[in-house]
């Protein structure tokens, strides 16, 4: 087999003036792992490079690099599946800052997973001697989020963390959903409001890229979705996530089409002045573009069809 | 300097399920050198074993007992295994309780399935990934007592403080920074878990290198039963990842080189659903004898093709997933390459039934100093333990150990401790290893330390090899006196953690081939073909390896048993 080069970033921020990545030359054996030529670079090359691993099953999250500018578990990804033009990039993963070569510092990763307080809030009146009782179907709606890894794969991809610090990040929001779901927990309507919150869950904007990076079942979007339903269910709608969902389903509702100059007035509120102020730049830039939706709101062809569906699915949501 | 009443090393079930007992009644600190839900307890797939009887209603809790002294090969002590079976439904219904999710019956109640040397459905799950969500449910409550709970992540233990008996603290290394510590407190917990990385197959972690047990020995401590290490038949080729034993229960074979379902020979009736040590022997002969697959013929091959995709992906998602990631096999279309794989330490820190460890054969403990879970030996699992009961020792003891903890460290003073010659002590010998006139290369000597293992000390053991194993563990400990460590840097170096960690491997290496050489009979996981049968007359009694200043002793303890004499071992 020919020589992969694999060219790792190394920073060592005590020591080092600045960044650098480093090639190591190897030859993939068939079946080998990342973690395993990482392994075999430390072990035979260069003894200093630093990253982090433990079970090297893909079950205590230890290991997430980026390879190729994604993030990857690096036990569990064959090496060979990563070569471009004869080479793999390694580097730290993202959203993190380096505390040496390869293992990043994670703080404000666990922080974000702290702040949804993440432990069961049990009815502490209903005290059984044996287990709660729960079916299995509602087990399996917290199955997919129990598999998170803590992995921050999809923290460090995460499109808005990029720009939003204080964003919650998509791995909180998983493990939100893991709580707001489990029938065992009684404080749904606190979690709900409190995840709705600014850089809260409706702060996603859809990118996919945590479900699309998640190496288990956990696959955040997913998990968020389900939490956007659950709040909307929950009349939690003092928000403008919250506002806008509202705002689709009503001028949809009304012209089957989204009336997108009421919508931002509508998400962000009627009585929010300095919101409605904030949109004022945004509405003559469009203006000026020729971007600007038609003043006056007309109705698609056939919009009574539209009204149709809407007035059957209210009487079968009851 | 840090000061805390209790002092916990290890964030495992065992570690954090005592840290809980204790949260908000003293003050508590954990230390872990990864972080606290990285630690190896998550791996564990099977389920805990608990005598609930939701499923099967004719369980009973004297039917586990019975069915885990029988599978310890008598070895284990009886007042313990009762102590733990009849501990184990509050065990698991407290975790249910914290939030641990399970899979559930018709009735709604928590799930059960067979398992191996069970004799009864009592292995309670959740999914294929029980071990994870008892992990992840005491990791939750760790979140929640973090204002009572002191966490020290990324921090290396390399020293246990013990004088005239008492257990005073613990040295440790900051990774972050490199800078050395000294934690002392009342009361010392380990909580440190297995040793199976001296092999070179393995299902365990990077991380289970043995460096409590080491530094208990290091300190004083003997270790007891070292020689029995539990192989799992079914370990992926040359990662040695557990692929569950539903593969066989859903009705795979076991092939070898020639295309043979080889059970055949070794166990007629049961074939491949034999008891794991008994597959394991057999998955092994098979290779020594020169019937292996693929181009070296070490490995043995598990066959699933015959049951179809959807079968396949249905019913063996994670297995199928494994071998695909792993090793680029699919199991769909071709044999997956397995062998058996070092999976379970039964031997460790000798203890009490509080956890209370001993200081000799004789019962003298030593004071201030406790251990729980796999890095434990107390004895549950004896020579052999069954599956789903290593989850449910971390719990039971892990809770024992906080209960007892709590009792003792209220009635314990504090104990002089000389910071300054702590560190000193520990910075020298990190020293050595930075600065000697090195020429070794670290990574050979760990990989001939675990192909002797694997090779000579493994699964089939015999009086000449265990001689070539004890000679070239000798040989490697001499070598490492001048192991190369490259990375002098203080920050985050990991090149010399893993020199001081092949340290304690090479060390308890030694021990478990000790063991193994001086006990001419075989028992559960210890398979010796020179003396192929179980021998109660001269050896039903524990292994203590005793740390000298030339060398080490071994004396025995007695085995205590209660209800049941030793009966032939047959399934």
């Amino acid at each position: 087999m020919a020589n992969v080069t694999f060219r790792i970033f190394r920073f060592d921020p005590a020591n080092d003036p600045r960044p650098r990545h480093q090639d190591y030359e190897m030859e993939l054996e068939p079946g080998i792992t990342l973690l395993n030529c990482l392994n075999k670079i430390k072990a035979q090359m260069d003894s200093s490079l630093t990253y982090r691993m433990s079970c090297g099953s893909a079950i205590c999250g230890s290991c997430a690099v980026r390879a190729n500018g994604h993030a990857i578990l690096s036990c569990k990804t064959q090496a060979d599946s990563l070569v471009k033009d004869g080479m793999i990039q390694i580097d730290p993963i993202g959203n993190a800052s380096v505390i040496r070569d390869l293992v990043v510092n994670l703080e404000p990763f666990w922080a974000s997973i702290r702040q949804v307080k993440p432990w069961l809030m049990p009815d502490a009146t209903d005290n059984p001697v044996k287990e709660r009782l729960q079916s299995e179907s509602d087990y399996q709606k917290i199955d997919h989020s129990t598999t998170c890894i803590m992995c921050a794969s999809c923290w460090s991809d995460c499109n808005v963390l990029e720009v939003d610090k204080k964003f919650i990040g998509p791995a909180a929001l998983a493990k939100a959903q893991r709580f707001i779901y489990d029938t065992r927990d009684v404080k749904k309507g606190d979690r709900l409001d409190e995840i709705s919150a600014p850089h809260g869950v409706w702060d996603c904007t859809h990118c996919g890229e945590c479900s699309t990076r998640c190496p288990t079942d956990a696959k955040p979007l997913g998990r968020i979705e389900e939490i956007k339903q659950a709040a909307m269910a929950e009349g939690v709608h003092c928000n403008s996530g919250a506002r806008h969902v509202l705002a689709f389903r009503e001028t949809v509702g009304k012209r089957g089409m989204l009336d997108e100059n009421y919508a931002p007035v509508r998400s962000v509120g009627f009585l929010n002045i300095p919101g409605l102020i904030g949109l004022v730049p945004v509405g003559l830039r469009m203006f000026w573009r020729g971007k600007n939706p038609p003043i006056i709101p007309h109705c698609v062809d056939k919009v009574e069809e539209v009204r149709n569906i809407y007035s059957r699915s209210e009487e079968f949501r009851k | 300097m840090y000061i805390h009443d209790v002092i916990i090393v290890g964030s495992g079930l065992a570690g954090l399920r005592a840290a809980l007992e204790l949260s908000g009644h003293l003050d508590v600190a954990v230390l872990t050198k990864v972080y606290p839900s990285r630690s190896h307890s998550g791996a564990a797939q099977g389920g805990v074993a608990a005598a609930l009887a939701n499923v099967d209603k004719d369980d009973s809790i004297e039917a586990h007992i019975y069915d885990t002294v029988k599978g310890s090969d008598y070895l284990g002590d009886q007042d313990a295994i009762e102590i733990m079976c009849s501990d184990a439904p509050t065990a698991i219904y407290e975790i249910e309780k914290l939030g641990c999710p399970f899979s559930r019956t018709e009735e709604n109640k928590i799930n059960q399935r067979a398992f191996g040397g069970h004799s009864f459905k009592r292995s309670c799950f959740a999914a294929d990934r029980t071990g994870h969500a008892l992990l992840h449910t005491l990791f939750e409550q760790l979140m929640k007592n973090s204002g009572k709970i002191q966490v020290y992540a990324e921090w290396h233990v390399l020293k246990l403080i013990m004088e005239d008996g008492v257990a005073r603290g613990v040295v440790a290394m900051d990774i972050k920074t490199g800078r050395l510590e000294v934690f002392r407190g009342k009361t010392i917990l380990f909580g440190t878990g297995g040793y199976g990385q001296a092999y070179k197959i393995t299902s365990n972690a990077y991380a289970n290198t043995g460096d409590g047990i080491t530094a208990a020995y290091r300190a004083g401590v003997p270790l007891m039963d070292m020689e029995f290490v539990q192989f799992h038949p079914t370990g992926l080729y040359s990662h040695g990842i557990l692929l569950s034993e539903a593969a066989r229960g859903e009705g795979g074979y076991l092939l070898n080189g020639l295309g043979e379902r080889f059970m055949s020979k070794y166990a007629p009736s049961k074939m491949e659903l034999g008891p794991r040590d008994i597959v394991s022997r057999a998955e092994q002969m098979e290779i020594n004898e020169g019937r292996g697959a693929g181009p070296n013929k070490d490995y043995v091959l598990l066959d699933l093709r015959h049951l179809g995709k959807d079968k396949i992906l249905e019913r063996l998602p994670q297995i199928y997933n494994i071998g695909k990631d792993f090793l680029g096999a699919d199991a769909i279309t071709t044999p997956v390459p397995i062998q058996p794989t070092a999976h379970y330490s039964m031997g460790g820190i000798p203890a009490d039934n509080d956890c209370q460890v001993y200081l000799d054969e004789k019962g003298n403990r030593v004071r201030g100093f406790f251990a729980a879970g796999e890095c434990s030996c107390i004895s549950v699992h004896g020579a052999n333990r069954l599956g789903t009961n290593s989850l449910l020792e971390a719990l039971v003891f892990g809770r024992r150990a906080g209960k007892k903890m709590l009792e003792v460290t209220r009635d314990t003073d504090w104990s002089p401790v000389n910071e300054k010659r702590e560190i000193e002590s520990v910075r020298s010998e990190l020293d050595k290893l930075l600065n000697t006139s090195a020429k070794e290369n670290l990574g050979k000597i760990r990989d001939e330390m675990k192909e002797t293992m694997t090779y000579k000390a493994g699964v089939y053991r015999d009086g000449e090899n265990l001689g070539l194993a004890f000679k070239k563990i000798k040989e490697l400990q001499e070598r490492f006196k001048r192991v190369r460590v490259d990375d002098k840097r203080k920050n985050f170096n990991t090149n010399l953690l893993e020199a001081r960690e092949l340290s304690h491997m090479l060390e308890y290496s030694e021990l478990i081939v000790d063991g193994a050489i001086a006990r001419k009979e075989s028992r559960g996981a210890h398979a010796r073909k020179d003396y192929p049968t179980r021998d109660d007359a001269n050896w039903l009694k524990h292994t203590m390896a005793f740390k000298t200043k030339d060398g080490f002793e071994l004396r025995y303890k007695p085995v205590t048993m209660t209800r049941f004499k030793p009966e032939e071992r047959k399934y």
